[in-house]
C-alpha cells in the first residue's frame, strides 16, 4: 500500500469514493428527471469530474469557504450539503436549500459553502476576498474557488489572483478544465496549454494536476492547503478532466470528435478509483454494491422529499431582497 | 463640544471612528493609503493609513472590478469593506461584481449569506469630461438588492455612512465633489456646505426625506448639489412672491415616498431636478410615483430640470449649460406658477 493511501486511511478514502459515487449518481438522476421533464430550469451535470470536487474538498476542514460554478453539483456534495434541501431546490421548492431562489446556485451557509455563480469568473475575486477575511480574522480558514477552463478567460481570473498574491490571502484557485467552455474546446479558446502556466504571472504556483485521479487532486490540494494556512499565498491548481455529457440538458456535446469522447470516458475517476482502493484491499464488490445501494436510496430519498414539499409562496418572492423584509 | 465639519472631514471621521468601533471595517481602494500621498481623490481617507495600518487600509491595483469582488467575498467572510472607486465613473468597470454579485447574493441564498458593504463613489458633472464626470446613480436604482444613499450636508453624510457601514446589506455610497469643500481643488462655483456635528453617536436612517425648507407654492425635489440649487432657488423666488418647498430624499433606495406626496398633496406642483440625466433615471422615477400616487393633487404638470441625454461636456460653459443650476430651477417653478 504506498503512503498516502496509508496516511489518509480507510475510512476517509471510502468516505471520498462514497462522495464520488453520490455525485455521479444525483446528477444521473437529474439527468433523468429533466428527461422526464419533471424539473424546471435547467441543469449543468459534471459526471467525469468528480475526482476533481471531491480530491480538493477532502483536503478542507468544514469551516473552509468554497465558492463554486453553475456545474457546482460536486463541489456543494463534496462539501456537504443536505440531499434532500439540494434536490428539493431543484424542483423550485419551499424546503430548498435556497427557498426556490436559487436553481442551481447552490449556497449553504453552514456549510461555508458562498452561492455557486452563474456567471463564469465572478467568483474568483470573491475567494481573494473571503480569503483576505480570513488572514485579517487570523481564524485559520482558506477560501477555495473553483472554475472551468471558460472562467480562465475572463477579466475577473486575472484580477482576483492578481490581489490574492499581493495579499499573500489563503486562497486557492481550482480550474476544473474540462476541455470546453460551454461548446467551445480549449485548442480554440486558449493560446497555452496549461491555465496553471498563468500563475507565474502573479508569482505563486501553479500545478498541472490529472483530474481524473482523485489521489493525486487530494495530495495536491494537501499541499496547497498548508501553503495558505502557513501564510505562503495563493496556489493555482489545474485539474485536466472532462465533462462527460454536453453543456446543459440541451446539449449533447455533439461537437466533440469520437475518439477524444471514447479516450476520456475510457478514464472515468469512478472505475480508476475503485481499482485503487481494491488491490488496496479495502474495496470489494460487496461493499461497493453496499455504497451503492445506500446512496441510490438517499437519492431516492431525496426526490420523494421534493415531490412531497409545498412550492414557496408567491409573495416570498418579495422577501430578501434586504435584511428587512420590504421597503416602500 | 460640536464640530463644524464640512463633507470630507465628516466622511474621514466617520470612517475613523467606525474603525475604531469595529475591526472588521477595513478600505480599500486606489491610493487611498499612499503614505505621503492625498489620501484617496479627494483626501478622504488622508491620515487613516498611518493611524490603522495598511492592512485595513489596501491601497489596491487599479482593478475595480477585483477589489469590488474582493469586497463582495470579504463581506460574505465576515469583514465590513467600504471601498472607495476615485470616480463613480469606474464602477461601470465592476458592473457585474455590482449588478450580478453585491446585489444578489443575499437574494439567490434566500438570506444566508449577507454582504455587509459600503462603495463610496464620488459624483458630480465638473469640467473633467465625460468619463470623469457623470451622476449615474440613477442608474443603480434599477438593481435590486442595493441600498442607495446621497448625503447633501455633512451631518446627514456622517449619520448615513454609520447606518451604512452598521448595516447588513450592500449600500452604494454617492459623495458630490462639488460638496466635499476639501481644500486644494477649487472647482469653479465649489459649494462649501459644513453642519454642526454633535458629538454623540448619531445615525440617520435610510428611507427618511428631510424638508430643507418649507413652502406652499411648489415642491422642489432634488438630491446632493440639487438640493442646494434649489434652496437658493428657492431663496430667490420667494423675493417674487413663490413659496417653494425643499425635499431631500438623502436615500434613493428605500426612497421616502410619504414626505414627497405629502408636500405635493399641500403645494399641488412638483419640480424634480438631477444633475444626472434625463432617460431612465431617478427623476422619471420620481415622477412615476406621482403618477401613481399624487396625480389628483397636481395642478400643473410635473417639470423635469436635469441634465440633457448627452455624456457630460467639457467646456465650462458648456457645463453651465449642461447642469441643472439655481436659474433653469427657477425657470422650470415659474412656468409652472
Amino acid at each position: 500500500m504506498n503512503k498516502l493511501l496509508e496516511e489518509t486511511g480507510k475510512e476517509k478514502l471510502l468516505d471520498m469514493y462514497r462522495k464520488m459515487v453520490t455525485i455521479r449518481q444525483f446528477e444521473d438522476k437529474l439527468y433523468l428527471l429533466f428527461l422526464q421533464n419533471e424539473l424546471p430550469g435547467s441543469v449543468y451535470l459534471s459526471q467525469g469530474q468528480e475526482a476533481t470536487a471531491v480530491g480538493i474538498i477532502s483536503a478542507l476542514n468544514e469551516d473552509d469557504y468554497i465558492m463554486a460554478t453553475h456545474r457546482c453539483d460536486g463541489e456543494v456534495i463534496a462539501k456537504g450539503i443536505d440531499l434532500k434541501a439540494m434536490m428539493a431546490e431543484e424542483y423550485g421548492k419551499v424546503t430548498g436549500i435556497c427557498k426556490g431562489k436559487g436553481s442551481w446556485h447552490f449556497a449553504d451557509v453552514s456549510k461555508n459553502i458562498l452561492p455557486s455563480n452563474g456567471i463564469i469568473g465572478a467568483g474568483i475575486p470573491h475567494a481573494a476576498g473571503a480569503a483576505l477575511a480570513c488572514k485579517l480574522k487570523k481564524n485559520g480558514r482558506v477560501a477555495v474557488s473553483f472554475f472551468g477552463d471558460g472562467g480562465a478567460s475572463t477579466g475577473p481570473f486575472h484580477e482576483g489572483m492578481n490581489l490574492a498574491a499581493l495579499w499573500k490571502a489563503p486562497a486557492i484557485f481550482v480550474c476544473v478544465n474540462n476541455q470546453y467552455a460551454a461548446t467551445t474546446s480549449v485548442k480554440i479558446h486558449m493560446s497555452i496549454e496549461n491555465v496553471a502556466d498563468r500563475a507565474v504571472a502573479y508569482g505563486f504556483p501553479g500545478i498541472v494536476v490529472d483530474g481524473n485521479d482523485v489521489l493525486k487532486v487530494y495530495e495536491t490540494a494537501v499541499e496547497a492547503v498548508k501553503r495558505a494556512r502557513a501564510g505562503e499565498g495563493p496556489t493555482l491548481i489545474e485539474c485536466k478532466t472532462y465533462r462527460r455529457g454536453g453543456h446543459s440538458r440541451s446539449d449533447a456535446g455533439k461537437y466533440r470528435p469520437k475518439e477524444e469522447v471514447e479516450e476520456w470516458l475510457a478514464r472515468d475517476p469512478i472505475p480508476h478509483f475503485e481499482k485503487v482502493l481494491t488491490e488496496a484491499g479495502m474495496l470489494n464488490e460487496d461493499i461497493k454494491k453496499k455504497i451503492a445501494e445506500e446512496v441510490a436510496q438517499r437519492i431516492d430519498e431525496a426526490v420523494e422529499f421534493a415531490r412531497e414539499s409545498e412550492s414557496p409562496s408567491p409573495e416570498s418572492t418579495l422577501t430578501d431582497v434586504f435584511e428587512e423584509v420590504k421597503h416602500a | 463640544m460640536p464640530k463644524e465639519m464640512f463633507i470630507v472631514d465628516a466622511i474621514r471621521e466617520t470612517l475613523r471612528q467606525e474603525m475604531q468601533r469595529d475591526e472588521n471595517v477595513v478600505l480599500l481602494g486606489c491610493d487611498i493609503g499612499t503614505k505621503g500621498g492625498p489620501g484617496g481623490a479627494f483626501t478622504v481617507t488622508l491620515g487613516l493609513a498611518e493611524e490603522f495600518g495598511h492592512e485595513r487600509v489596501i491601497d489596491t491595483p487599479i482593478s475595480e472590478l477585483g477589489f469590488i469582488g474582493a469586497a463582495i467575498g470579504a463581506a460574505m467572510a465576515g469583514l465590513k469593506p467600504v471601498a472607495d472607486v476615485q470616480y463613480s465613473d469606474f464602477l461601470y468597470c465592476a458592473m457585474d461584481q455590482i449588478a450580478n454579485q453585491m446585489a444578489k447574493m443575499r437574494y439567490m441564498s434566500a438570506g444566508q449569506w449577507k454582504v455587509p458593504m459600503v462603495l463610496r463613489a464620488p459624483v458630480g458633472v465638473t469640467s473633467r469630461g465625460a468619463q470623469h464626470a457623470q451622476c449615474p446613480e440613477g442608474l443603480f436604482m434599477d438593481i435590486p438588492g442595493i441600498k442607495i444613499a446621497v448625503p447633501s450636508t455633512a451631518y446627514d453624510a456622517m449619520g448615513l455612512l454609520r447606518t451604512a457601514i452598521r448595516g447588513n446589506d450592500p449600500v452604494m455610497f454617492f459623495e458630490h465633489k462639488r460638496l466635499y469643500g476639501q481644500k486644494g481643488r477649487p472647482d469653479a462655483g465649489e459649494f462649501f456646505v459644513s453642519s454642526q456635528i454633535p458629538d454623540e453617536d448619531f445615525t440617520v436612517p435610510f428611507g427618511q426625506a428631510v424638508i430643507r425648507r418649507e413652502g406652499n407654492d411648489v415642491t422642489i425635489i432634488g438630491k446632493q448639489l440639487t438640493v442646494h440649487e434649489a434652496v437658493a432657488a428657492a431663496a430667490e423666488l420667494e423675493k417674487e412672491g413663490i413659496s417653494c418647498e425643499v425635499i431631500d430624499p438623502r436615500t434613493l433606495v428605500p426612497f421616502d415616498e410619504t414626505t414627497l406626496l405629502n408636500s405635493v398633496a399641500k403645494t399641488g406642483r412638483l419640480v424634480i431636478v438631477d444633475e444626472g440625466t434625463l432617460t431612465g433615471g431617478w427623476s422619471s422615477d420620481v415622477a412615476a410615483i406621482v403618477a401613481e400616487k399624487g396625480v389628483q393633487y397636481l395642478d400643473a404638470p410635473v417639470r423635469r430640470v436635469t441634465a440633457p441625454d448627452t455624456p457630460a461636456p467639457f467646456a465650462p460653459n458648456m457645463r453651465e449649460f449642461y447642469v441643472p443650476g439655481q436659474l433653469k430651477i427657477m425657470e422650470a417653478v415659474r412656468g409652472l406658477m
